[in-house]
């Protein structure tokens, strides 16, 4: 008899989502105006979870003149009194960490293992860390008194939903500026429940303004005239689209973006760890994260080894139902983002490469792929060159550190990397040469509150995390 | 007896350490403030600012990997070397801006001095902006800034030696290379700047300038693939936002035209725009799985 | 990857002689298990951790705590220790819950050599062994002469099974070869009599990287086991170094088709704990190594933590101290 694992489901009871909301403009939940609205569903059942609304250009504007209207007072504040808001909505954060766990879960597809261990602990740290900056800002390295931007036009993904919240919300409200934040179309909850949590920390209305909807509401916010500062993560494609939109005005601007990260293993890796470096880099989130590890560069001389000791592991990974306290592996967050991951895997095998995944057995209804590697991977190949944002790894080979570097490199993105060696000098080296602006040596995805990320050359600019964070969100 | 006959200097670009001619055989009139004649700048092509790209870009490698004790002392080496040409560039900035000697000796003594300050910058510039960051875990952390890579920069267009050693010397001390759009209608100490660059230890490809008309050149530095940054300070308003929009093509890093007292006292903010922060992790772990207390 | 045979059949030793290039000398013996990948503290505390976090609950916890039961040498180490005390300790072994007769066996009862003949008298005729603890156990530290007769008593007195101890001031001192064959010579003494599980007290090799070395080094010597620890020192049996030697055995089994067994010792005294390691053998080396041929815990106070886990699981209500026995 073998040890099955009984299913371990987190409670859905936790959870009270409404079936409608509306937009969280000047302290209140109101309808768009048109009164348009867009359901968001669970991509691991296509349920559909509630009806949100579809902000309009007029809705922006409203939202962006609560925000000015509330920056004059909010950034006249005494640091100390925002930095006790800011604690407030971080222990409330913590407070309500199970509810939006399964929350985000449901609306994300994401393995219940990663919100509440990851998501949830990072989002309250996130607002813990910058309300302990808003009254030291004199200290943070950008002169005496410092000043906010003014209106923070903040745009965010569906990857990580709440997580991105905070890193957008706690810098820009610890530095003074007040925010409109568009969160992603396909996960907008966790956005309209942390409304709630504004609520309850008594934030001052028209601090904090949330605006759902698609790609044009998103567009309508970065080319608002009130707009003084734009934030966002997300594609590069739109990233540049933003760029250009905010081209010749005063808007601070700063993007995380795309990446193809280069996960490097060299000969004298410890390389049982290097394997569940491997498979946290790119099966984290599904591979749904822009700092993946989805180019592994191994040493050849080591290969066959390594694969054989890869497979196995992904043999053990467990896929499906996002809420099992068991799931590894859930839900691909959306039709399209599913259908774009089995193009590209597609790609992979046209253009010669030899898949592999292991034998799972994939859920009737939702959006889910198999765990994918792919071998004999060169860098001509689509799959080693464009961001697949899934759980598609591409195998690669190298001979020397100089051709691991360059290959690595070899890109237009520049986010994150991994360095595998058990040699300390071999490691500095590396990382001194990676065009990188995160590098994890001896392991990966790891993230911290302290910890500045972003990216180099086409995955953007700008740093989130850390110090380093605050100077996006001041006029320096 | 007669007055003695000058000798005219031919002006040429600075590409690569090397001092060549257009590409395109143009050249155009530079006049002093009254409108006399000075001299005949090469007029650049966009094919001359792709070579200085090329120039530029195969120089990143060796200037970033320099030390930046040894930036600093090149760097100090330019301002030892203008020192000794003080005098020249006194009389160019004069004709150039309309200025009094006395004037123009306070730009260009300002410019010297400039030099040395971003001298001492390069070897501290990094403990400014980088940190090490308590990461809640056994992990060590820590930031260190990067030079972007090849920067182009449009140099002011009315101070023309004092502006320009402002945008070229923090985009250079950090380990960055530039390829610099000298002021369109005062180009001459720029161009006589290359002279000094190439006698005080400064790698070929460090610094190139191009003279010639911003809008014509611009555009392709700013659409370039393989330039990673701009400096727009010498862009008007029309030129800058279309720059900008050109620069996104692959996410340049864009430093906007801002109101700058060149003589006034610089921040950090000019390295600082062509940096990139990287930050690393490692595992600390402990001194022994045993949980041994020693 | 070669066909597998169980270390304590008559195949290993042919195989072991395959890798007689690693143990022909002291500097190729220390060239191989300095060769060995290194380990990460921080990346391999992480994965035991992740691996903790499983959720194990109804019939999976019901099958879980039957077979932890199942893999538990019931221990008991004292200066203390009475023919009274050890034959109780028997009895338990061969009936842990006396109001619940499906419960297993336990797999041993572990005791001193002196101790064997006594609990041998208990468990005859039952299929639970007797384990001792031989080779001058804890400290180890005795002439090779005196640890061979500690074992051939033990033996004698009717022991299946010999848990002895390395050498750890030899491995600290970077003989290698010396640890190797001193395990060979008192696998030698159990000849096909009984089986030999090798500890290392890792928490005296103190780092991740020895522990590794040292499972190679029983491995290589023909342990049937290898065992993190003896229970008598301020670190036992952990979730790390346990994976750690799980893998150790994984890649042995790679390598030459041998299949060698793990126990962990030592400060295991939950069920939440117990299952957390099969969890680690599961995901590790999975289901070839689910049963007492190849895992073992080395524990005391765990099974009655385990029966009344499982009296809760059988009866809806939890149980108390005084509804298991005091043994």
């Amino acid at each position: 008899m073998a040890f099955e694992y009984a299913p371990a489901p987190e409670s859905r009871a936790v959870v009270d989502i409404a079936p409608s909301y509306g937009l969280f403009i000047d302290g209140e939940f109101t309808e768009a105006t048109g009164g348009k609205v867009f359901k968001t569903i669970s991509p691991s059942t296509e349920e559909v979870l509630s009806e949100v609304a579809q902000g309009s250009a007029e809705d922006v504007d409203r939202a962006v003149k609560a925000a000015r209207k509330a920056f004059e007072k909010w950034s006249a504040l005494p640091g100390a009194e925002r930095a006790k808001y800011l604690f407030r909505i971080a222990r409330i954060i913590q407070e309500r960490s199970r509810e939006l766990a399964v929350l985000e879960t449901l609306d994300n597809g994401k393995p219940i293992k990663e919100t509440r261990d990851a998501d949830l602990p990072l989002v309250a740290a996130h607002f813990f860390y910058y309300a302990g900056w808003a009254d030291k800002l004199d200290h943070a390295g950008y002169g005496a008194n410092p000043r906010p931007l003014g209106v923070a036009g903040q745009v965010i993904p569906w990857n990580f939903p709440l997580l991105m919240l905070a890193w957008k919300i706690a810098p820009a409200l610890a530095t003074g500026n007040t925010v409109v934040l568009k969160p992603a179309e396909t996960t907008p909850l966790s956005a309209l429940f942390f409304a709630d949590i504004c609520r309850q920390a008594g934030l001052p209305k028209g601090v904090v303004n949330i605006v759902t909807g698609d790609g044009t509401t998103g567009a309508a916010l970065v080319a608002h005239e009130g707009v003084d500062k734009v934030a966002f993560t997300g594609s590069t494609a739109v990233g540049k689209a933003i760029a250009r939109t905010v081209a010749g005005t005063d808007k601070k601007l700063t993007l995380e973006l795309g990446g193809k990260g280069a996960n490097i293993v060299f000969d004298d890796a410890p390389i049982d760890q290097a394997v569940e470096g491997i498979v946290q880099g790119i099966f984290f989130n599904q591979g749904q994260v822009c700092c993946a590890g989805s180019r592994l560069l191994v040493q050849e001389s080591i290969h066959d080894e390594l694969l054989d000791s890869l497979k196995r592991r992904l043999s053990t990974l467990r896929l499906g139902d996002p809420l099992d306290k068991n799931t590894d592996i859930g839900a691909i967050n959306s039709a399209e983002q599913l259908a774009r991951i089995t193009e590209l895997a597609d790609s992979g095998e046209a253009e010669g490469a030899e898949r592999w995944a292991p034998a799972c057995e994939l859920p009737e209804n939702g959006f889910w792929f198999r765990p994918t590697l792919f071998t004999g991977v060169t860098q001509a190949h689509r799959i080693a060159r464009e961001e697949i944002f899934g759980p598609v790894l591409s195998v690669l080979t190298f001979r020397t550190p100089g051709e691991a570097v360059a290959k690595a490199n070899n890109s237009q993105y520049g986010l994150s990397a991994g360095i595998w060696t058990e040699k300390g000098s071999r490691m500095l080296a590396v990382a001194g040469k990676l065009r990188a602006g995160v590098i994890w040596a001896n392991t990966f995805n790891k993230f911290d509150p302290t910890s500045p990320f972003g990216g180099f050359k086409e995955s953007g600019f700008g740093r989130e995390g850390g110090r380093h964070g605050l100077e996006a969100y001041l006029d320096v | 007896m007669s007055e003695r006959l000058t000798v005219f200097k031919t002006y040429k670009l600075f590409v690569g350490g090397k001092f060549p001619r257009s590409e395109s055989g143009r050249v155009y009139e530079v006049t002093d403030s009254k409108g006399n004649w000075l001299a005949n700048a090469p007029l650049s092509s966009r094919k001359d600012a792709r070579d200085a790209v090329v120039a530029a870009r195969k120089a990143v490698g060796g200037w970033s990997g320099a030390t930046a004790y040894n930036r600093g002392q090149v760097l100090y080496r330019v301002a030892e070397m203008l020192e000794g040409r003080r005098d020249q560039f006194v009389a160019e900035v004069a004709e150039a801006e309309g200025l009094s000697k006395a004037k123009a000796a306070a730009q260009v003594d300002a410019a010297i001095d400039r030099w040395v300050w971003y001298a001492g910058w390069t070897d501290k510039i990094s403990q400014i902006t980088g940190a090490t960051n308590p990461v809640a875990g056994p992990f060590f952390n820590v930031s260190s800034t990067e030079p972007t890579g090849v920067v182009a920069v449009l140099a002011p267009q009315e101070s023309s030696f004092l502006g320009l050693v402002s945008v070229i010397a923090p985009a250079i001390a950090t380990g960055n290379t530039v390829v610099v759009v000298a002021s369109e209608k005062a180009p001459l100490p720029a161009l006589s700047l290359g002279e000094v660059l190439a006698t005080s230890d400064v790698p070929g490809g460090v610094v190139n300038v191009l003279s010639g008309r911003a809008a014509e050149i611009a555009p392709s530095l700013a659409a370039h693939q393989d330039v990673n940054a701009i400096d727009l300070a010498g862009a008007d308003a029309e030129l800058a936002k279309e720059l900008e929009i050109a620069a996104a093509d692959n996410l340049k890093r864009v430093l906007r035209p801002q109101p700058v007292d060149w003589a006034a006292q610089p921040g950090t903010d000019r390295m600082t725009a062509f940096l990139e922060t990287r930050t690393v992790w490692h595992p600390t772990g402990s001194l022994g799985a045993g949980g041994s207390s020693y | 990857m070669p066909t597998t045979v169980p270390a304590h059949g008559n195949d290993a030793a042919g195989r072991l002689k395959e890798l007689a290039d690693a143990t022909a000398s002291d500097s190729a013996l220390r060239r191989f298990l300095h060769g060995l990948p290194g380990v990460d503290a921080v990346g391999l505390e992480a994965r035991a951790a992740s691996l903790g976090t499983r959720s194990i609950k109804t019939s999976a916890k019901a099958y879980a705590i039957d077979l932890a039961i199942s893999m538990i040498d019931l221990t008991t180490l004292e200066g203390a220790d009475t023919p009274g005390k050890v034959r109780a300790l028997a009895a338990k072994a061969v009936n842990p819950d006396p109001t619940d007769r499906t419960t297993p066996r336990t797999a041993a009862v572990c005791v001193y050599p002196d101790m064997v003949a006594t609990a041998k008298a208990v468990l005859a005729g039952t299929d639970v062994k007797v384990a001792s603890v031989a080779t001058a156990f804890p400290a180890g530290r005795a002439a090779l002469p005196v640890k061979l007769a500690d074992t051939r008593d033990a033996i004698e007195a009717g022991a299946d099974e010999i848990d002895m101890v390395i050498d750890r001031g030899a491995f600290l001192a970077g003989r290698y070869m010396d640890v190797l064959e001193e395990i060979r010579a008192v696998k030698a003494e159990c000849g096909d009599k009984a089986r030999l599980k090798v500890i290392f007290e890792t928490g005296e090799l103190s780092t991740y990287d020895n522990i590794r070395r040292a499972s190679w080094i029983g491995m290589l010597a023909g342990a049937d086991f290898i065992k993190t620890s003896t229970g008598k020192v301020a670190v036992n049996a952990t979730p790390a170094n346990t994976l750690l030697m799980l893998e150790a055995v994984r890649d042995f089994r790679a390598l030459t088709g041998v299949q060698v067994g793990v126990k962990p010792a030592g400060g295991i005294r939950t069920t939440k704990d117990a299952i957390k390691f099969l969890v680690l053998v599961n995901e590790t080396v999975g289901e070839e190594w689910l049963d007492n041929t190849w895992f073992r815990f080395g524990a005391s106070s765990l099974l009655n933590d385990l029966l009344m886990q499982r009296q809760k699981l059988s009866t809806g209500r939890y149980s108390g101290p005084d509804y298991v026995t005091v043994d």
